[in-house]
């Protein structure tokens, strides 16, 4: 792994909160806690620059969401992407959705490298010519300009979701998709923005009875009837549309029975599912809670075929995390290409990539510190008890505030994006 | 402005508390553990998870899925503590606005309602640390915090049979208020013994004379906790 690509900024509103590569891997979007959505573009290979294969610049930015204030409620929205979504490419112009708490909008972005020129009515810098002066009628032409990358509001979706939005999803269908709050999911068709057919509500008629909120949501990759909605209570539910309009009553319904010897007062909130995952091809789910990454076969419901630990050193911290708010932290884990290996984050600036088929897993740091330009990543590791070697380090150590909760990777290649608070780091293999 | 200098005083209690069970928790090495009674770092578990939900539903809009966690794990703390109690059963549903699905104005105050009820469920065990006053705002209509506290004295009439959150958190309340302020014959002969009951007007004792200020004061104070019903302004 070499190469880390960073962008360095200081304060609050360039926290990271969402990070996505597009459906060929030439893209990669960030979305951040300002609102603002940043695009970078892979530099196309060159025989004259081999090793600056693949650089990602940036390509554009611009602020997708404002922070706004609901006078009915008396409440600020905050203006933080908690989500963004790439629509598969059909044209010249690539299409993303990007959402805050409330609302969700498709952006276009689009190149334009041609201007018109030579208009009758208007001169060189746009002033309107006088009528009476205009002798002759020419035909505008167009000639080349710098590139200029635009970005666009095509549609928005809003006033639909009550609760916070954690999830949106594109249907395979390329002409609905979903966006899930804590209590209901939302069927969007693309072309219209002022209806939205609810697929699933938990609301209960009293909310007294609350116990349980949605966390996530994801359609299936290839049938665009079927898509999965994890819970704050460990569980996932997988639906059919075609059974019947309102999904309440699910298809299959993960959950694995708790462990008794594990058992303690932080047992729910520990599994929690903050992430839910596909694999690409279509036949497994990936969950995230707060210890583990488990990976579900879509067959068998009463219990997943594989179980990560992320860092299980954290089990017996579980009540300082709880009193720092720390074990209510939301990861997220992604699949790679070939869903042979699967990434989340972990504190410390750690993250870890576990190979399904060798079982063997390893933890990496995204620091400035520890990269530099076209430096091999080490494999870190961190010393339970006992006697600490040279290299580890203490879990008393760790910095709990340094999480790296976003992370992506490319859809075919071997490049990581790892978001680190606000520093974008991109990791790749090293081609010789 | 009271709820403020009860805040302060409670999160103090709280780190404290909490850095004690830290201690307990982060040094298995520590004899302390293995005789340290569940009792104690369940107590202490407790008074915290309290202290989340109150911070939770302070928020403008609080985050669901971090309130029904701290909920849940409060019930499992509880059920533990007094495993020979049996949770009372749910209150019919509070005097919230009707259930208007689209407006999370409702469904707060519902929701909040609920927690409160909750807890006032809780309350019912002995030995449970007061909640924070701003929740007891919200319990069923009359159970306002507009009565001031009469002398601490008086409120040893105030048994626990009344099974009044507020029966604790009048005293916490007051505690660090110079109560004073409210002795005077204005507000109740001193000849007459207390009603139980918070929104009963206090003080019994003899007072020097009242003036326009303290008056002012006085009016504003008890506003001012009926001010606390209603939902916080903007920002989070």
């Amino acid at each position: 792994m070499n190469y880390p690509d960073e962008n360095t900024y200081g304060n609050k509103a360039d926290i990271i909160s969402t990070v996505e590569f597009n459906h060929t891997g030439e893209l990669l979007a960030t979305g951040d806690k300002g609102g603002r959505v940043v695009i970078f573009q892979r530099e196309q290979e060159s025989k004259n620059q081999i090793h600056r294969r693949g650089e990602y610049n940036v390509y554009s930015t611009f602020q997708s969401h404002e922070p706004e204030f609901d006078y009915l409620k008396s409440l600020e929205i905050e203006e933080k992407i908690n989500k963004i979504r790439w629509l598969p490419q059909q044209n010249a112009a690539y299409f993303l959705l990007s959402t805050n708490d409330k609302t969700v909008k498709l952006w276009k972005v689009s190149e334009r490298d041609k201007r018109p020129e030579g208009y009758n009515l208007k001169d060189e810098e746009g002033r309107l010519r006088d009528p009476a002066t205009i002798t002759t009628l020419r035909v505008p032409v167009l000639r080349p300009m710098d590139l200029m990358v635009e970005a666009t509001p095509r549609r928005v979706f809003a006033n639909a979701h009550t609760y916070h939005i954690n999830s949106i999803s594109v249907n395979s269908d390329y002409e609905t998709y979903m966006s899930a709050d804590d209590l209901r999911i939302n069927l969007w068709n693309f072309e219209i923005t002022n209806q939205s057919f609810n697929i699933v509500d938990i609301k209960p008629a009293n909310m007294e009875e609350l116990t349980e909120v949605i966390t996530a949501a994801e359609f299936h990759p290839h049938h665009c009837n079927t898509f999965v909605y994890s819970s704050s209570k460990g569980t996932i539910r997988l639906c059919d549309m075609r059974a019947s309009a309102l999904c309440d009553r699910h298809t299959k319904f993960f959950e694995e029975p708790e462990d008794p010897s594990n058992r303690s007062f932080f047992s729910e909130i520990i599994s929690s599912i903050s992430d839910v995952k596909f694999s690409h091809s279509g036949r497994y789910i990936m969950t995230r809670d707060y210890l583990t990454v488990k990976v579900w076969d879509l067959n068998m419901e009463n219990r997943p075929i594989e179980t990560y630990q992320v860092h299980d050193y954290l089990r017996s911290k579980l009540c300082s995390l709880y009193e720092n708010d720390c074990i209510f932290d939301k990861f997220e884990c992604v699949w790679n290409g070939s869903d042979s290996v699967i990434m989340t984050g972990s504190y410390n600036n750690f993250f870890r990539m576990f190979d399904r088929n060798t079982k063997r897993d390893v933890t990496l740091e995204a620091s400035r510190e520890n990269s530099k330009p076209r430096a091999i990543l080490k494999p870190r590791k961190v010393c339970v008890g006992g006697k600490r070697r040279k290299d580890e380090i203490s879990v008393d150590s760790l910095d709990f505030s340094k999480k790296i909760l976003h992370t992506a990777w490319h859809p075919s290649e071997n490049i990581i994006a790892v978001a680190a608070t606000n520093n974008l780091y991109i990791f790749q293999d090293k081609v010789n | 402005m009271l709820s403020k200098g009860l805040k302060r005083k409670r999160e103090e209690e709280e780190e404290k508390e909490s850095l004690a069970v830290d201690a307990l928790w982060l040094d298995p090495g520590h004899a302390a553990v293995a005789q340290a009674p569940p009792a104690a770092a369940s107590s202490s578990l407790f008074d915290l998870s309290v202290l989340k939900l109150h911070h939770s539903l302070q928020q403008s809009e609080p985050d669901l899925r971090h309130l029904v966690l701290v909920v849940n794990t409060l019930r499992r703390i509880q059920a533990s503590m007094a495993p020979a109690a049996a949770l009372p059963p749910v209150p019919s549903p509070p005097a919230a606005p009707s259930m208007a699905d689209n407006l999370l104005a409702s469904s707060d105050a519902a929701l909040s309602a609920s927690m409160a009820s909750l807890l006032e469920d809780l309350s019912h065990i002995e030995g449970l640390s007061q909640a924070p006053q701003p929740l007891a705002d919200e319990g069923p209509p009359g159970r306002s915090m507009g009565g001031a506290a009469p002398s601490l004295g008086a409120l040893d009439l105030l048994g626990p049979a009344t099974g009044c959150l507020l029966d604790d958190g009048l005293e916490g309340l007051f505690e660090d208020i110079d109560t004073s302020m409210y002795d005077n014959e204005l507000w109740a002969p001193a000849s007459e013994g207390l009603k139980p009951g918070p929104e009963d007007e206090p003080g019994k004792e003899e007072a020097p004379e009242l003036d326009e200020a303290e008056l002012d004061y006085l009016m504003d104070v008890l506003v001012g906790t009926q001010a606390l019903e209603r939902p916080p302004g903007p920002g989070r």
